[in-house]
Protein backbone atom coordinates (compact mmCIF):
# COMPACT_ATOMS: atom_id res chain seq x y z
CA UNK A 1 0.00 0.00 0.00
CA UNK A 2 1.13 3.93 -0.51
CA UNK A 3 2.26 5.48 2.46
CA UNK A 4 2.31 9.57 2.51
CA UNK A 5 5.92 9.04 2.13
CA UNK A 6 6.02 7.18 -1.02
CA UNK A 7 3.16 9.20 -2.36
CA UNK A 8 5.63 12.42 -1.93
CA UNK A 9 8.31 10.65 -3.67
CA UNK A 10 5.97 9.55 -6.22
CA UNK A 11 5.52 13.34 -7.23
CA UNK A 12 9.38 14.32 -6.91
CA UNK A 13 9.91 11.09 -8.94
CA UNK A 14 7.77 11.99 -11.67
CA UNK A 15 8.36 15.48 -12.10
CA UNK A 16 11.46 16.15 -14.07
CA UNK A 17 9.60 13.92 -16.93
CA UNK A 18 6.27 16.09 -16.56
CA UNK A 19 8.21 19.10 -16.67
CA UNK A 20 10.31 18.82 -18.94
CA UNK A 21 7.53 17.57 -21.98
CA UNK A 22 5.33 20.57 -20.21
CA UNK A 23 8.44 22.67 -21.63
CA UNK A 24 8.90 20.78 -24.90
CA UNK A 25 5.10 21.62 -25.65
CA UNK A 26 4.30 24.77 -24.25
CA UNK A 27 7.27 26.57 -25.06
CA UNK A 28 7.50 26.06 -28.68
CA UNK A 29 3.84 25.58 -29.54
CA UNK A 30 2.89 29.24 -27.96
CA UNK A 31 6.34 30.49 -29.67
CA UNK A 32 4.73 29.24 -33.25
CA UNK A 33 1.09 30.78 -32.35
CA UNK A 34 2.63 33.83 -31.47
CA UNK A 35 5.11 34.12 -34.57
CA UNK A 36 2.14 33.19 -36.97
CA UNK A 37 0.24 36.67 -35.70
CA UNK A 38 3.26 38.45 -36.76
CA UNK A 39 4.74 39.80 -39.90
CA UNK A 40 8.37 38.28 -39.59
CA UNK A 41 11.11 37.54 -41.94
CA UNK A 42 14.33 36.55 -41.18
CA UNK A 43 15.37 38.29 -44.19
CA UNK A 44 14.52 41.60 -42.97
CA UNK A 45 15.37 41.38 -39.35
CA UNK A 46 13.60 44.74 -37.12
CA UNK A 47 10.58 44.96 -39.33
CA UNK A 48 8.32 42.47 -37.09
CA UNK A 49 4.91 44.12 -36.73
CA UNK A 50 1.70 42.61 -35.93
CA UNK A 51 -0.77 41.66 -38.57
CA UNK A 52 -3.67 39.70 -36.99
CA UNK A 53 -4.48 36.85 -39.25
CA UNK A 54 -3.04 38.00 -42.78
CA UNK A 55 -0.43 35.01 -42.68
CA UNK A 56 -3.44 32.49 -41.79
CA UNK A 57 -5.19 34.61 -44.66
CA UNK A 58 -1.99 33.95 -47.06
CA UNK A 59 -1.45 30.56 -46.23
CA UNK A 60 -4.98 29.38 -46.55
CA UNK A 61 -5.52 30.76 -50.04
CA UNK A 62 -2.61 30.08 -51.57
CA UNK A 63 -3.19 27.41 -54.62
CA UNK A 64 0.03 25.84 -53.07
CA UNK A 65 -1.35 25.03 -49.64
CA UNK A 66 -4.30 23.50 -51.72
CA UNK A 67 -2.12 21.19 -53.77
CA UNK A 68 0.17 20.66 -50.63
CA UNK A 69 -3.13 19.27 -48.17
CA UNK A 70 -4.57 17.33 -51.44
CA UNK A 71 -1.73 15.52 -51.63
CA UNK A 72 -1.32 15.06 -47.94
CA UNK A 73 -4.69 13.32 -47.57
CA UNK A 74 -3.68 11.66 -51.31
CA UNK A 75 -0.12 10.57 -49.46
CA UNK A 76 -1.94 9.12 -45.94
CA UNK A 77 -4.84 7.59 -47.90
CA UNK A 78 -2.58 5.55 -50.56
CA UNK A 79 -0.45 4.71 -48.09
CA UNK A 80 -2.68 3.52 -45.66
CA UNK A 81 -5.04 1.20 -48.51
CA UNK A 82 -1.87 -0.52 -50.01
CA UNK A 83 -0.62 -1.34 -46.10
CA UNK A 84 -3.42 -2.23 -44.17
CA UNK A 85 -5.07 -4.49 -47.34
CA UNK A 86 -1.57 -5.75 -48.01
CA UNK A 87 -0.96 -6.36 -44.35
CA UNK A 88 -4.38 -7.99 -43.79
CA UNK A 89 -2.85 -10.73 -46.72
CA UNK A 90 0.66 -10.77 -45.63
CA UNK A 91 -0.80 -11.44 -41.77
CA UNK A 92 -3.15 -13.96 -43.20
CA UNK A 93 0.05 -15.76 -45.26
CA UNK A 94 1.96 -15.57 -42.88
CA UNK A 95 0.09 -16.59 -40.08
CA UNK A 96 -0.45 -20.26 -41.81
CA UNK A 97 2.47 -23.45 -41.04
CA UNK A 98 5.38 -23.54 -43.37
CA UNK A 99 9.07 -24.34 -43.69
CA UNK A 100 10.93 -20.85 -42.79
CA UNK A 101 8.70 -19.03 -41.06
CA UNK A 102 11.36 -17.15 -38.97
CA UNK A 103 13.40 -16.33 -41.66
CA UNK A 104 10.44 -14.99 -43.82
CA UNK A 105 9.13 -12.98 -40.88
CA UNK A 106 12.53 -11.48 -40.92
CA UNK A 107 12.59 -10.98 -44.52
CA UNK A 108 8.86 -8.98 -44.20
CA UNK A 109 9.88 -6.64 -41.31
CA UNK A 110 13.28 -5.74 -42.67
CA UNK A 111 11.92 -2.32 -44.40
CA UNK A 112 10.81 -0.74 -41.11
CA UNK A 113 14.02 -0.88 -40.07
CA UNK A 114 15.65 1.31 -42.55
CA UNK A 115 16.13 4.71 -42.23
CA UNK A 116 14.19 7.33 -44.58
CA UNK A 117 16.74 8.60 -46.47
CA UNK A 118 18.02 5.51 -47.09
CA UNK A 119 14.90 4.05 -48.40
CA UNK A 120 14.37 6.94 -50.57
CA UNK A 121 17.50 6.83 -52.07
CA UNK A 122 17.83 3.26 -53.27
CA UNK A 123 14.43 3.28 -54.54
CA UNK A 124 15.09 6.83 -56.94
CA UNK A 125 18.46 5.32 -58.01
CA UNK A 126 18.58 2.18 -58.07
CA UNK A 127 15.27 1.45 -58.44
CA UNK A 128 12.83 4.17 -60.42
CA UNK A 129 16.06 5.82 -62.41
CA UNK A 130 14.78 6.04 -65.88
CA UNK A 131 18.23 5.43 -67.49
CA UNK A 132 19.78 2.88 -65.45
CA UNK A 133 17.64 2.06 -62.45
CA UNK A 134 16.44 -2.04 -62.27
CA UNK A 135 12.83 -0.70 -63.39
CA UNK A 136 14.03 0.78 -66.42
CA UNK A 137 16.12 -2.13 -67.45
CA UNK A 138 12.82 -4.33 -66.42
CA UNK A 139 10.92 -2.19 -69.35
CA UNK A 140 13.44 -2.40 -71.80
CA UNK A 141 13.54 -6.20 -71.11
CA UNK A 142 10.04 -6.05 -72.59
CA UNK A 143 10.44 -3.88 -74.92
CA UNK A 144 8.29 -0.66 -73.80
CA UNK A 145 9.23 2.76 -73.19
CA UNK A 146 11.48 3.95 -70.05
CA UNK A 147 9.56 5.66 -67.17
CA UNK A 148 10.62 8.58 -65.25
CA UNK A 149 8.25 7.45 -62.37
CA UNK A 150 9.50 10.43 -60.12
CA UNK A 151 9.33 12.89 -62.54
CA UNK A 152 5.77 11.49 -64.53
CA UNK A 153 4.22 10.13 -61.74
CA UNK A 154 6.01 12.07 -58.35
CA UNK A 155 2.98 11.28 -55.66
CA UNK A 156 2.32 7.52 -56.58
CA UNK A 157 6.12 6.88 -56.68
CA UNK A 158 6.36 7.93 -53.37
CA UNK A 159 3.45 6.36 -52.30
CA UNK A 160 5.06 3.84 -53.14
CA UNK A 161 8.60 3.71 -51.69
CA UNK A 162 6.28 4.93 -47.83
CA UNK A 163 4.18 1.82 -48.40
CA UNK A 164 7.27 -0.56 -48.71
CA UNK A 165 8.20 1.25 -45.54
CA UNK A 166 4.69 0.71 -43.41
CA UNK A 167 3.90 -2.82 -45.00
CA UNK A 168 5.85 -4.40 -42.38
CA UNK A 169 4.76 -2.34 -39.50
CA UNK A 170 1.26 -3.49 -40.36
CA UNK A 171 1.71 -6.94 -41.09
CA UNK A 172 3.61 -7.31 -37.91
CA UNK A 173 0.51 -5.86 -35.97
CA UNK A 174 -1.88 -7.59 -37.50
CA UNK A 175 0.17 -11.09 -37.53
CA UNK A 176 0.08 -10.34 -33.51
CA UNK A 177 -3.75 -9.67 -33.99
CA UNK A 178 -4.04 -13.20 -35.90
CA UNK A 179 -2.49 -15.15 -32.95
CA UNK A 180 -4.90 -14.11 -30.86
CA UNK A 181 -7.46 -15.56 -32.53
CA UNK A 182 -9.73 -18.19 -31.08
CA UNK A 183 -9.17 -21.57 -33.48
CA UNK A 184 -11.22 -23.67 -31.57
CA UNK A 185 -13.62 -21.21 -32.84
CA UNK A 186 -12.94 -21.51 -36.24
CA UNK A 187 -12.40 -25.04 -36.69
CA UNK A 188 -16.66 -25.27 -35.32
CA UNK A 189 -17.44 -22.95 -38.20
CA UNK A 190 -15.06 -25.17 -40.63
CA UNK A 191 -16.83 -28.06 -39.46
CA UNK A 192 -20.12 -26.21 -40.14
CA UNK A 193 -19.40 -26.36 -43.27
CA UNK A 194 -18.81 -22.63 -43.60
CA UNK A 195 -16.33 -21.38 -46.83
CA UNK A 196 -13.02 -19.73 -46.41
CA UNK A 197 -14.37 -16.62 -47.36
CA UNK A 198 -17.32 -16.72 -44.56
CA UNK A 199 -14.88 -17.37 -41.98
CA UNK A 200 -12.39 -14.78 -43.33
CA UNK A 201 -15.17 -12.38 -42.92
CA UNK A 202 -17.42 -13.08 -40.19
CA UNK A 203 -14.99 -14.28 -37.92
CA UNK A 204 -11.48 -13.16 -38.60
CA UNK A 205 -11.53 -9.60 -39.94
CA UNK A 206 -14.14 -8.82 -37.09
CA UNK A 207 -11.52 -10.47 -35.00
CA UNK A 208 -8.71 -7.69 -36.25
CA UNK A 209 -10.68 -4.89 -36.20
CA UNK A 210 -9.44 -3.38 -33.29
CA UNK A 211 -5.72 -3.61 -34.40
CA UNK A 212 -6.61 -2.42 -38.07
CA UNK A 213 -8.17 0.53 -36.60
CA UNK A 214 -4.52 1.10 -34.05
CA UNK A 215 -2.60 0.52 -37.35
CA UNK A 216 -5.06 3.03 -39.07
CA UNK A 217 -4.47 5.86 -36.37
CA UNK A 218 -0.84 5.19 -35.64
CA UNK A 219 0.10 5.78 -39.45
CA UNK A 220 -1.56 8.27 -40.22
CA UNK A 221 0.27 10.36 -37.24
CA UNK A 222 3.45 9.25 -39.13
CA UNK A 223 2.56 9.67 -42.27
CA UNK A 224 1.32 12.74 -42.06
CA UNK A 225 4.79 14.09 -41.35
CA UNK A 226 6.39 12.50 -44.10
CA UNK A 227 9.42 14.68 -44.68
CA UNK A 228 12.90 12.88 -45.58
CA UNK A 229 11.16 10.74 -48.82
CA UNK A 230 10.21 13.89 -50.34
CA UNK A 231 13.12 15.61 -49.62
CA UNK A 232 15.90 13.64 -50.95
CA UNK A 233 13.50 12.39 -54.12
CA UNK A 234 11.70 15.47 -55.77
CA UNK A 235 11.96 17.99 -53.23
CA UNK A 236 8.16 18.88 -53.37
CA UNK A 237 8.19 18.98 -57.59
CA UNK A 238 7.33 18.94 -60.14
CA UNK A 239 5.80 22.36 -59.01
CA UNK A 240 3.88 21.02 -55.95
CA UNK A 241 2.88 17.65 -57.46
CA UNK A 242 4.56 16.37 -54.66
CA UNK A 243 4.39 18.53 -51.66
CA UNK A 244 2.70 18.00 -48.86
CA UNK A 245 1.89 20.00 -45.97
CA UNK A 246 5.05 19.47 -43.72
CA UNK A 247 7.22 19.95 -46.99
CA UNK A 248 4.95 23.31 -47.74
CA UNK A 249 6.27 24.72 -44.44
CA UNK A 250 9.51 23.76 -44.28
CA UNK A 251 9.70 25.40 -47.44
CA UNK A 252 8.22 28.58 -46.50
CA UNK A 253 9.79 28.68 -43.03
CA UNK A 254 13.67 27.65 -43.62
CA UNK A 255 13.78 28.52 -47.56
CA UNK A 256 11.66 31.18 -47.71
CA UNK A 257 12.74 32.71 -44.49
CA UNK A 258 9.31 33.51 -43.52
CA UNK A 259 8.48 32.85 -39.67
CA UNK A 260 5.58 33.97 -39.66
CA UNK A 261 3.87 32.43 -42.74
CA UNK A 262 5.45 28.95 -41.50
CA UNK A 263 4.21 29.19 -38.04
CA UNK A 264 0.53 29.99 -39.48
CA UNK A 265 1.27 26.84 -41.75
CA UNK A 266 2.44 25.13 -38.23
CA UNK A 267 -0.57 25.93 -36.66
CA UNK A 268 -3.01 24.49 -39.16
CA UNK A 269 -1.18 21.44 -39.12
CA UNK A 270 -1.38 20.67 -35.29
CA UNK A 271 -4.73 21.10 -35.91
CA UNK A 272 -5.22 18.52 -38.39
CA UNK A 273 -3.04 16.30 -36.59
CA UNK A 274 -4.83 16.65 -33.30
CA UNK A 275 -8.20 15.75 -35.55
CA UNK A 276 -6.98 12.30 -36.08
CA UNK A 277 -5.22 12.32 -32.57
CA UNK A 278 -8.36 12.45 -30.93
CA UNK A 279 -9.64 9.16 -31.92
CA UNK A 280 -6.34 7.64 -31.42
CA UNK A 281 -6.37 8.65 -27.73
CA UNK A 282 -9.57 7.43 -27.25
CA UNK A 283 -9.08 4.29 -28.63
CA UNK A 284 -5.60 3.82 -26.36
CA UNK A 285 -7.59 5.18 -23.33
CA UNK A 286 -10.09 2.21 -23.50
CA UNK A 287 -7.20 -0.37 -22.95
CA UNK A 288 -5.75 1.93 -20.16
CA UNK A 289 -8.69 0.61 -18.19
CA UNK A 290 -8.68 -2.98 -19.13
CA UNK B 1 -5.18 -28.61 -30.77
CA UNK B 2 -3.27 -28.19 -33.39
CA UNK B 3 -4.38 -28.36 -36.54
CA UNK B 4 -3.06 -30.82 -38.58
CA UNK B 5 -2.20 -29.52 -42.56
CA UNK B 6 -1.68 -31.90 -45.34
CA UNK B 7 2.23 -31.59 -46.29
CA UNK B 8 1.22 -30.82 -49.79
CA UNK B 9 -0.71 -27.28 -48.59
CA UNK B 10 2.32 -26.67 -46.34
CA UNK B 11 4.76 -26.75 -49.37
CA UNK B 12 2.41 -24.50 -51.33
CA UNK B 13 2.58 -21.93 -48.48
CA UNK B 14 6.17 -22.26 -48.22
CA UNK B 15 6.58 -21.75 -51.97
CA UNK B 16 4.46 -18.34 -51.63
CA UNK B 17 5.74 -16.80 -48.36
CA UNK B 18 9.25 -16.95 -49.31
CA UNK B 19 8.26 -15.27 -52.50
CA UNK B 20 6.69 -12.59 -50.94
CA UNK B 21 9.20 -12.66 -48.08
CA UNK B 22 12.00 -12.05 -50.91
CA UNK B 23 9.60 -9.36 -53.01
CA UNK B 24 9.72 -7.39 -49.87
CA UNK B 25 13.74 -8.08 -49.08
CA UNK B 26 14.79 -7.57 -52.35
CA UNK B 27 15.57 -3.72 -52.16
CA UNK B 28 17.90 -4.13 -49.24
CA UNK B 29 19.36 -7.07 -51.09
CA UNK B 30 20.07 -5.43 -54.08
CA UNK B 31 21.58 -2.60 -52.15
CA UNK B 32 23.81 -4.81 -50.02
CA UNK B 33 24.94 -7.06 -53.50
CA UNK B 34 25.41 -3.56 -55.29
CA UNK B 35 27.51 -2.02 -52.23
CA UNK B 36 29.99 -5.08 -53.64
CA UNK B 37 30.02 -4.28 -56.97
CA UNK B 38 32.78 -1.70 -59.30
CA UNK B 39 30.74 1.25 -60.59
CA UNK B 40 30.08 -0.40 -64.15
CA UNK B 41 28.83 -3.78 -62.49
CA UNK B 42 26.57 -2.17 -60.79
CA UNK B 43 24.60 -0.43 -63.91
CA UNK B 44 24.98 -3.25 -65.95
CA UNK B 45 22.40 -4.24 -68.41
CA UNK B 46 21.32 -7.33 -67.67
CA UNK B 47 21.85 -6.69 -64.00
CA UNK B 48 24.20 -8.84 -62.26
CA UNK B 49 23.07 -10.96 -59.74
CA UNK B 50 26.26 -12.93 -57.67
CA UNK B 51 28.54 -13.53 -60.69
CA UNK B 52 30.49 -10.63 -60.16
CA UNK B 53 34.11 -9.41 -58.92
CA UNK B 54 33.26 -9.12 -55.37
CA UNK B 55 35.61 -5.87 -53.76
CA UNK B 56 35.33 -3.77 -51.08
CA UNK B 57 36.78 -0.92 -52.77
CA UNK B 58 33.41 1.38 -52.55
CA UNK B 59 33.67 1.28 -48.78
CA UNK B 60 37.39 2.81 -48.57
CA UNK B 61 36.31 4.96 -50.82
CA UNK B 62 33.00 6.34 -48.72
CA UNK B 63 35.54 6.42 -45.80
CA UNK B 64 38.24 8.48 -47.79
CA UNK B 65 36.23 10.78 -49.92
CA UNK B 66 33.45 11.60 -47.04
CA UNK B 67 34.81 10.87 -43.24
CA UNK B 68 32.12 8.04 -43.54
CA UNK B 69 33.01 7.32 -39.69
CA UNK B 70 31.90 10.42 -37.91
CA UNK B 71 28.88 10.60 -39.45
CA UNK B 72 28.55 6.88 -37.98
CA UNK B 73 29.79 8.44 -34.65
CA UNK B 74 27.19 10.98 -34.49
CA UNK B 75 24.41 8.18 -34.81
CA UNK B 76 25.88 6.43 -32.24
CA UNK B 77 26.28 9.46 -30.10
CA UNK B 78 22.53 10.99 -31.06
CA UNK B 79 20.65 7.73 -30.57
CA UNK B 80 22.63 6.10 -27.64
CA UNK B 81 23.00 9.50 -25.41
CA UNK B 82 18.90 10.21 -26.01
CA UNK B 83 18.31 6.72 -24.70
CA UNK B 84 20.34 7.25 -21.83
CA UNK B 85 19.05 10.34 -21.10
CA UNK B 86 15.58 9.14 -21.74
CA UNK B 87 15.85 6.12 -19.23
CA UNK B 88 17.39 8.33 -16.40
CA UNK B 89 14.41 10.59 -16.53
CA UNK B 90 11.60 7.61 -17.20
CA UNK B 91 12.18 5.41 -15.02
CA UNK B 92 11.56 7.16 -11.96
CA UNK B 93 8.35 8.51 -13.89
CA UNK B 94 7.28 5.24 -14.69
CA UNK B 95 7.84 3.94 -11.07
CA UNK B 96 5.70 6.50 -9.53
CA UNK B 97 3.03 5.89 -12.00
CA UNK B 98 3.26 2.03 -11.59
CA UNK B 99 3.50 1.39 -8.29
CA UNK B 100 2.18 4.63 -6.62
CA UNK B 101 -0.67 4.87 -8.50
CA UNK B 102 -3.08 8.27 -8.04
CA UNK B 103 -6.58 9.58 -9.62
CA UNK B 104 -4.30 11.28 -12.36
CA UNK B 105 -2.25 8.67 -13.44
CA UNK B 106 -4.22 7.87 -16.20
CA UNK B 107 -4.60 11.11 -17.68
CA UNK B 108 -0.78 12.19 -17.35
CA UNK B 109 0.08 8.99 -19.19
CA UNK B 110 -2.73 10.46 -21.68
CA UNK B 111 -1.00 13.94 -21.86
CA UNK B 112 2.37 12.40 -22.31
CA UNK B 113 1.32 10.58 -25.33
CA UNK B 114 -0.40 13.54 -26.98
CA UNK B 115 3.10 15.26 -27.05
CA UNK B 116 4.04 12.40 -29.49
CA UNK B 117 0.64 12.96 -31.53
CA UNK B 118 2.08 16.80 -32.19
CA UNK B 119 3.51 17.61 -36.23
CA UNK B 120 7.36 17.84 -35.68
CA UNK B 121 6.50 20.20 -38.90
CA UNK B 122 4.26 22.77 -36.08
CA UNK B 123 7.63 23.91 -33.85
CA UNK B 124 10.45 23.88 -36.58
CA UNK B 125 10.34 27.64 -36.72
CA UNK B 126 11.05 28.02 -33.57
CA UNK B 127 12.69 25.23 -32.59
CA UNK B 128 14.96 26.56 -35.67
CA UNK B 129 15.04 29.76 -33.77
CA UNK B 130 16.04 28.69 -30.26
CA UNK B 131 18.78 26.06 -31.77
CA UNK B 132 20.07 29.41 -33.67
CA UNK B 133 19.97 31.57 -30.07
CA UNK B 134 21.38 29.40 -28.12
CA UNK B 135 24.06 28.38 -30.76
CA UNK B 136 22.94 24.57 -30.66
CA UNK B 137 22.33 23.91 -34.40
CA UNK B 138 24.87 21.63 -35.65
CA UNK B 139 25.77 20.34 -32.59
CA UNK B 140 25.39 16.82 -30.77
CA UNK B 141 24.08 17.80 -27.43
CA UNK B 142 21.42 20.19 -29.48
CA UNK B 143 20.15 16.92 -31.16
CA UNK B 144 20.30 14.89 -28.05
CA UNK B 145 17.81 16.66 -26.15
CA UNK B 146 15.19 17.25 -28.76
CA UNK B 147 15.61 13.03 -29.46
CA UNK B 148 15.38 12.53 -25.67
CA UNK B 149 12.24 14.62 -25.60
CA UNK B 150 10.69 12.99 -28.78
CA UNK B 151 11.06 9.76 -28.07
CA UNK B 152 10.27 10.20 -23.91
CA UNK B 153 6.44 9.54 -23.89
CA UNK B 154 7.27 5.62 -25.88
CA UNK B 155 10.01 5.04 -23.33
CA UNK B 156 7.77 6.02 -20.13
CA UNK B 157 5.08 4.06 -21.71
CA UNK B 158 6.58 1.25 -22.80
CA UNK B 159 8.66 0.98 -19.14
CA UNK B 160 5.40 1.46 -17.43
CA UNK B 161 3.52 -1.48 -18.97
CA UNK B 162 6.57 -3.44 -18.18
CA UNK B 163 6.98 -2.48 -14.38
CA UNK B 164 2.86 -3.12 -14.02
CA UNK B 165 4.11 -6.79 -14.72
CA UNK B 166 6.22 -7.03 -11.66
CA UNK B 167 4.72 -7.30 -8.30
CA UNK B 168 4.40 -4.27 -5.84
CA UNK B 169 4.38 -6.58 -2.63
CA UNK B 170 8.73 -7.22 -3.95
CA UNK B 171 9.58 -4.08 -3.79
CA UNK B 172 7.19 -3.43 -0.56
CA UNK B 173 9.37 -5.95 1.09
CA UNK B 174 12.30 -4.22 0.49
CA UNK B 175 10.80 -1.03 1.42
CA UNK B 176 10.03 -2.79 4.98
CA UNK B 177 13.86 -3.93 4.83
CA UNK B 178 15.17 -0.88 5.07
CA UNK B 179 15.59 0.01 1.90
CA UNK B 180 16.00 3.44 0.30
CA UNK B 181 14.15 5.15 -2.42
CA UNK B 182 17.35 5.10 -4.45
CA UNK B 183 18.10 1.66 -3.66
CA UNK B 184 14.88 0.18 -3.98
CA UNK B 185 14.84 0.98 -7.56
CA UNK B 186 18.63 0.91 -8.61
CA UNK B 187 18.86 -2.72 -6.94
CA UNK B 188 15.37 -4.18 -6.75
CA UNK B 189 13.54 -3.00 -9.52
CA UNK B 190 15.99 -2.23 -12.04
CA UNK B 191 17.51 -5.82 -12.41
CA UNK B 192 13.98 -7.67 -12.22
CA UNK B 193 12.77 -5.20 -15.37
CA UNK B 194 16.33 -5.57 -17.40
CA UNK B 195 14.45 -7.74 -20.11
CA UNK B 196 11.46 -4.79 -20.30
CA UNK B 197 14.53 -2.34 -19.99
CA UNK B 198 16.56 -3.82 -22.82
CA UNK B 199 13.68 -3.74 -25.21
CA UNK B 200 12.34 -0.55 -24.50
CA UNK B 201 16.56 0.70 -25.26
CA UNK B 202 16.37 -1.26 -28.40
CA UNK B 203 13.33 0.29 -29.62
CA UNK B 204 14.25 3.94 -28.36
CA UNK B 205 18.01 3.43 -29.87
CA UNK B 206 16.34 2.42 -33.76
CA UNK B 207 13.78 5.16 -33.27
CA UNK B 208 16.63 7.87 -32.88
CA UNK B 209 18.99 5.89 -35.48
CA UNK B 210 16.02 6.83 -37.75
CA UNK B 211 14.75 9.84 -37.01
CA UNK B 212 15.00 11.93 -40.10
CA UNK B 213 12.97 15.33 -39.46
CA UNK B 214 14.96 17.04 -36.80
CA UNK B 215 18.42 15.69 -37.62
CA UNK B 216 18.20 16.99 -41.15
CA UNK B 217 16.81 20.39 -40.13
CA UNK B 218 18.82 21.01 -37.14
CA UNK B 219 22.64 19.90 -38.55
CA UNK B 220 24.66 21.08 -41.16
CA UNK B 221 28.40 19.34 -41.19
CA UNK B 222 29.70 18.73 -37.87
CA UNK B 223 27.23 16.94 -36.09
CA UNK B 224 25.49 15.32 -39.01
CA UNK B 225 24.46 11.70 -38.50
CA UNK B 226 24.10 9.32 -41.06
CA UNK B 227 20.44 10.05 -41.71
CA UNK B 228 21.83 13.55 -42.93
CA UNK B 229 24.96 12.08 -44.24
CA UNK B 230 22.62 9.54 -46.54
CA UNK B 231 20.66 12.83 -47.65
CA UNK B 232 23.55 14.38 -49.45
CA UNK B 233 23.87 11.52 -51.93
CA UNK B 234 21.12 12.77 -52.97
CA UNK B 235 22.58 14.82 -55.39
CA UNK B 236 24.63 13.79 -58.57
CA UNK B 237 26.82 11.20 -56.28
CA UNK B 238 23.49 9.71 -55.89
CA UNK B 239 24.60 8.21 -59.19
CA UNK B 240 27.51 6.33 -57.99
CA UNK B 241 25.15 3.27 -57.34
CA UNK B 242 28.00 1.11 -56.08
CA UNK B 243 29.07 4.26 -53.57
CA UNK B 244 25.59 5.22 -52.31
CA UNK B 245 25.11 1.40 -51.38
CA UNK B 246 28.14 0.79 -49.51
CA UNK B 247 27.05 4.10 -47.58
CA UNK B 248 23.48 2.47 -47.36
CA UNK B 249 24.72 -1.05 -46.11
CA UNK B 250 26.60 0.75 -43.35
CA UNK B 251 23.76 3.27 -42.05
CA UNK B 252 20.98 0.31 -42.08
CA UNK B 253 23.29 -3.06 -41.04
CA UNK B 254 22.93 -2.43 -37.19
CA UNK B 255 19.75 -1.70 -36.90
CA UNK B 256 18.80 -3.86 -38.65
CA UNK B 257 20.10 -6.65 -36.34
CA UNK B 258 19.17 -4.80 -33.43
CA UNK B 259 15.43 -4.50 -35.01
CA UNK B 260 15.48 -8.39 -35.85
CA UNK B 261 16.27 -8.82 -32.17
CA UNK B 262 13.34 -6.47 -30.57
CA UNK B 263 10.55 -7.71 -33.39
CA UNK B 264 8.04 -8.61 -30.36
CA UNK B 265 8.39 -5.55 -28.50
CA UNK B 266 8.29 -3.40 -31.17
CA UNK B 267 4.80 -4.24 -31.51
CA UNK B 268 4.21 -3.59 -27.94
CA UNK B 269 6.22 -0.19 -27.86
CA UNK B 270 3.95 0.89 -31.23
CA UNK B 271 1.18 0.34 -30.01
CA UNK B 272 1.28 2.12 -26.68
CA UNK B 273 0.34 -1.37 -25.38
CA UNK B 274 -2.97 -0.89 -27.76
CA UNK B 275 -1.98 -4.90 -29.44
CA UNK B 276 0.27 -7.14 -27.23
Amino acid sequence: MATKHSRASARIMISPAVILLLGWMLIPLSMTLYFSFLRYNLLMPGMEEFTGLTNYKYFLTDPAFFAALTNTILLVCGVLLVTVIGGVFLALLLDQPFFGQGIVRILVIAPFFVMPTVSALVWKNMFMNPVNGLFAHLFKFFELEPFDFLAQAPLASIIGIVSWQWLPFATLILLTAFQSLDQEQLEASEMDGAPWIKRFWFIMLPHLSRAITVVILIQTIFLLSVFAEILVTTNGGPGTASTNLTYLIYMQSLLQFDVGGGSAGGVVAIILANIVAIFLMRMIGKNLDA
Amino acid sequence: MARSVSTNRKLVTTFFAWVVGLAIFFPILWTILTSFKTEAQAIADPPIFFNFHWTLENYVTVQERSNYFRHFWNSVVLSGGSTLLGLIIAIPAAWSMAFVPSRRTKDILMWMLSTKMLPPVGVLVPMYLIFRNLGLLDTQIGLVIVLTLINLPIIVWMLYTYFKEIPGEILEAARMDGATLRSEILYVLTPMAIPGIASTVLLNIILAWNEAFWTLNLTAAKAAPLTAFIASYSSPEGLFYAKLSAASTMAIAPILIMGWFSQKQLVRGLTFGAVK
